[in-house]
């Protein structure tokens, strides 16, 4: 054996001068990447570096236009999963790859079946799953259908569908998203035990924190190119958050003390249910004031949609009341979308795709969305084409949307941009309430900066601001005051400077500790 | 005596009409459920029974007819999986398309043929020595006992003297059963209708479950076709389906996709048909029965299932999305 073939048995994972287009998109550029056997590795990069591309052609969803892939220095050709599983390598995507109203027992055999008939392949799997679950602490019900199971769990099974195709190489996108911090710190404890067992673990994400945490070594991506490696004892989350994006990073915003003024927002026992019959709101009641940001953190799908939704007047209200501004809202006096809008709200919604921008639209168009009834936007008969995408240029200049071309498709715009059309077109129309969603989902961490800037400065400037994000990191350096949900209800309300982690961890996972019980106590509501 | 018999009668009509609409709602449901919309039933069921008339005329033998009806078939099926996996294309679209076309092309190629205004030749045909339809299947001693009251009705009447694609289209329920919940494939053809990008993860090819499934389909549709112009009939006419890909497709709905329940949904609206047709002209309390809203009732009642009022029918999760590879 020569020299060069034992150092390359030392990886499990090599990849050479990997290269991928996407039409004019040139997504992966020149990549090389080794993964030492038995290690976490860590992958780093900003929305649309490139990190994603990268695994889905390791596991074989895509194919590279150029380049090698070594597993366990052997050079492979990997043109589909089929051919990605059967070399050791498995995935746990970002969306869950699981069939909902399978058994968790049903999907980890889908594609793994032992024979023919499926009765012997479920026998068989049941035992050694019993066995996987044990050893790496990854219990499971096996037998109700997925979509019964908590996310936690969900994970669980695509973790032991790996597994049980027997995986050397885990790769796992994104998978701290939607659990809760005290679910991602059982989730590090189970990549430790495979990396004891000798798997190796890739962790791709774009929490810097999570890396440090969990990893062995990093990779930084930018831009489709790799663009250090480095060991995580000898790196810190600046260092990380520089080569992500090319130049220095605040990752903290600097915030002065909160002016709150008179209660712009307030919501009184609000309550829904949806047409499925579950109950989304349990009774919520909270206020805002004038120059103060509420903040509403939780795991996703506790009711934060929902709300927002409601207090847009998107969902109409079921029972309870809401104080918008002056305006009453509840079952008797509906308000829709516009009639809000009108009574000085503005609405940045969660999911900017479904409701917040129409993709084939022109940035111009974009700009004037529900706000297309504007006195200033239409003449006699039609619209004014010229005013509107004048004033669309002065708004794109101001909030340096890029590029700035008032004709171009918003589709066509970067996720961070996209961001910025959406809060630059609510926040113009200068209204005195803001609801914002998720303001930085998608958005690299270079537009993060100046969103957080631009949402504090409202804040300043006498805004009443509810913002619902997952990003606890975004809840807690933004907000004044944070409220936790859990299933439909408030589970309490922590102000900024005693919110750490662990409190809101536990409170999102509906347990109250006692500290926080007894602020409560003090000062009711 | 009269009310059983005529009970007897109704529920004899009932399996009659049933067959078509339970081999077309298996058809359905291999391909639905894994995906694909299949309002092109339709188009299947008359290409068959054209198909299947023409080649047992030619032949002189229904088998003959059967696998020219299901070779036609498949044949649209794989055309309709060409347009709608391979090339993404709507699958309503695809679906009409291969209808039109079904119609157009039975009732041209047919007046080409045999000059008839569209219609094949008769099956049978004492001049010329033909016999090429299925032939009744009679149980034994059914004969001897069509006289014994009660039993003679049930036996000798309702359950023997049918096709043998009668037969076939009951025993086709558990078997199909069998293959979607029970096989291997049937778990693949489930998993892709429901999510063909985790499918396409776990290794599998999202293009080769559909083909299958649509194979699969092509088969079962052609015993409907077949059955109605080579058992039922003994010619193939112009438009002969006269709708039953639609009822049969309304059935698979009703049933909520499951083989049993889609049985049951074919036989129901087997009987309203039954109905229909012997209460023509009948006069209940005063009454003149509207035979149109006899006949209408397999869809009011399929609109009333949608609309919520019966339980909830709940549509295989990724239907008529064409499965492409996302850019991520």
């Amino acid at each position: 054996m020569t020299a060069q073939t034992q150092s390359a048995a030392e990886y499990a994972l090599e990849l050479r001068g990997i290269d991928k287009h996407f039409g004019a998109v040139h997504a992966n550029k020149n990549i090389d990447l080794k993964v030492e056997k038995g290690t976490i590795h860590g992958i780093v990069g900003e929305n649309g570096a490139g990190k994603s591309t990268l695994m889905s052609i390791i596991y074989g969803f895509y194919e590279a236009d150029q380049g090698d892939i070594a597993i366990d220095g052997r050079v492979l050709k990997i043109k589909d999963s089929k051919t990605a599983i059967a070399s050791g390598i498995g995935m746990v995507h970002q969306h869950f790859m699981l069939i909902q109203n399978f058994t968790a027992l049903e999907n980890v055999v889908l594609g793994a079946e032992s024979g023919e008939l499926i009765d012997e392949s479920l026998d068989k799997a049941r035992a050694e799953l019993n066995r996987l679950s044990e050893e790496f602490g990854l219990s499971v019900p096996l037998d109700q259908p997925v979509e019964e199971l908590s996310v936690g769990f969900q994970q669980r099974i695509e973790i032991l569908k790996a597994l049980y195709r027997g995986a050397r190489i885990l790769i796992l996108d994104e998978p701290t998203g939607v659990l809760t911090p005290q679910e991602t710190e059982h989730l590090f404890k189970v990549l430790d035990s495979l990396k004891a067992q000798g798997t190796t673990v890739i962790l791709i994400t774009h929490k810097l924190r999570e890396i440090l945490a969990a990893t062995d070594n990093v990779s930084v991506m930018r831009r489709g190119e790799m663009v250090a490696h480095v060991k995580t004892a000898e790196t810190n989350q600046e260092d990380l958050a520089e080569l992500m994006v090319g130049r220095k990073v605040l990752l903290q915003v600097d915030k002065g003390d909160s002016a709150p003024g008179d209660v712009k927002l307030s919501v009184h026992n609000l309550s829904m249910t949806d047409s499925a019959g579950v109950k989304r709101l349990d009774n919520v009641s909270l206020n805002v004031r004038a120059g103060e940001i509420v903040g509403i953190a939780g795991v996703s799908g506790n009711g934060q949609s929902e709300l927002l939704e409601t207090l847009a007047g998107i969902t109409p209200v079921d029972s309870g009341s809401i104080d918008l501004n002056g305006h009453t809202l509840d079952a008797r006096h509906p308000m829709n979308p516009s009639q809000v809008r009108k009574a000085g709200i503005g609405h940045i919604p969660e999911d900017r795709h479904r409701m917040g921008l129409i993709n084939t639209f022109s940035a111009y168009e974009a700009f004037v969305l529900g706000y297309h009834r504007n006195h200033e936007y239409n003449g006699a008969l039609t619209m004014k084409q010229a005013a509107i995408i004048a004033d669309c240029k002065e708004k794109m200049e101001r909030w340096d949307v890029r590029p700035q071309d008032p004709y171009l498709k918003t589709a066509n715009f970067s996720g961070g941009n996209q961001q910025k059309l959406v809060i630059a077109r609510e926040i113009e129309q200068n209204p005195d309430v803001l609801l914002i969603g998720q303001p930085t989902r998608g958005v690299d961490i270079g537009a993060i900066e100046s969103i957080h800037k631009r949402i504090l400065e409202m804040r300043d400037a006498g805004k009443a601001i509810l913002l619902v994000s997952v990003e606890l990191d975004e809840i807690r350096s933004l907000s004044d005051r944070i409220l936790v949900m859990f299933d439909g209800t408030i589970v309490g309300e922590v102000p900024a400077d005693k919110a750490d982690e662990r409190t809101l961890g536990l409170m999102m996972a509906n347990i109250v500790p006692d500290e926080i019980k007894a602020l409560q106590a003090e000062e009711p509501a | 005596m009269d009310a059983f018999n005529s009970i007897i009668l109704i529920l004899d009509a009932t399996l009659r009409n049933a067959t078509p609409l339970i081999f077309a709602a298996l058809a359905g449901m291999f391909s639905e459920r894994a995906g694909i919309v299949n309002i092109a039933l339709e188009g299947k069921i008359l290409i068959s029974a054209f198909a299947g008339a023409s080649a047992a005329y030619y032949t002189g033998s229904p088998w003959m007819g059967l696998l020219a009806g299901m070779m036609a078939s498949v044949m649209f099926a794989q055309l309709h999986a060409f347009a709608t996996v391979t090339h993404n294309g709507d699958h309503v679209v695809s679906g009409l398309a291969i209808n039109i076309l079904a119609a157009g092309l039975t009732a041209a190629v047919g007046n080409y043929w045999f000059s008839q205004g569209g219609n094949t030749p008769n099956l049978v045909s004492r001049a010329d020595e033909l016999n090429a339809r299925f032939e009744p299947i009679v149980f034994p001693f059914a004969e001897a006992l069509a006289d014994v009251p009660i039993i003679g009705g049930i036996y000798s009447e309702l359950l023997s003297g049918h096709y043998i694609l009668v037969y076939l289209a009951f025993l086709a329920v558990p078997l199909c059963w069998f293959v979607l919940f029970r096989t291997r494939f049937g778990l693949r053809l489930r998993a892709t209708g429901e999510n063909p990008q985790a499918v396409d993860t776990a290794g599998i090819s999202v293009t080769k479950v559909r083909y299958l499934a649509l194979l699969v389909c092509g088969l079962l549709a052609g015993f409907a076709g077949v059955y109605l112009a080579v058992a039922l009939t003994a010619q193939f006419s112009p438009n002969m389906s006269a709708g039953k890909g639609y009822m049969a497709l309304a059935a698979l709905i009703f049933g909520k996709w499951r083989p049993k329940t889609t049985m049951l949904a074919c036989l129901l609206f087997g009987a309203l048909q039954a109905i229909a047709d012997r209460s023509q002209g009948a006069i209940i309390l005063g009454f003149e029965v509207p035979v149109q809203l006899v006949e209408a009732l397999p869809y009011i009642l399929t609109v009333v299932l949608l609309g919520g009022f019966i339980g909830r029918a709940v549509a295989p999760k990724a239907i008529g999305k064409p499965y492409v590879k996302e850019r991520a």
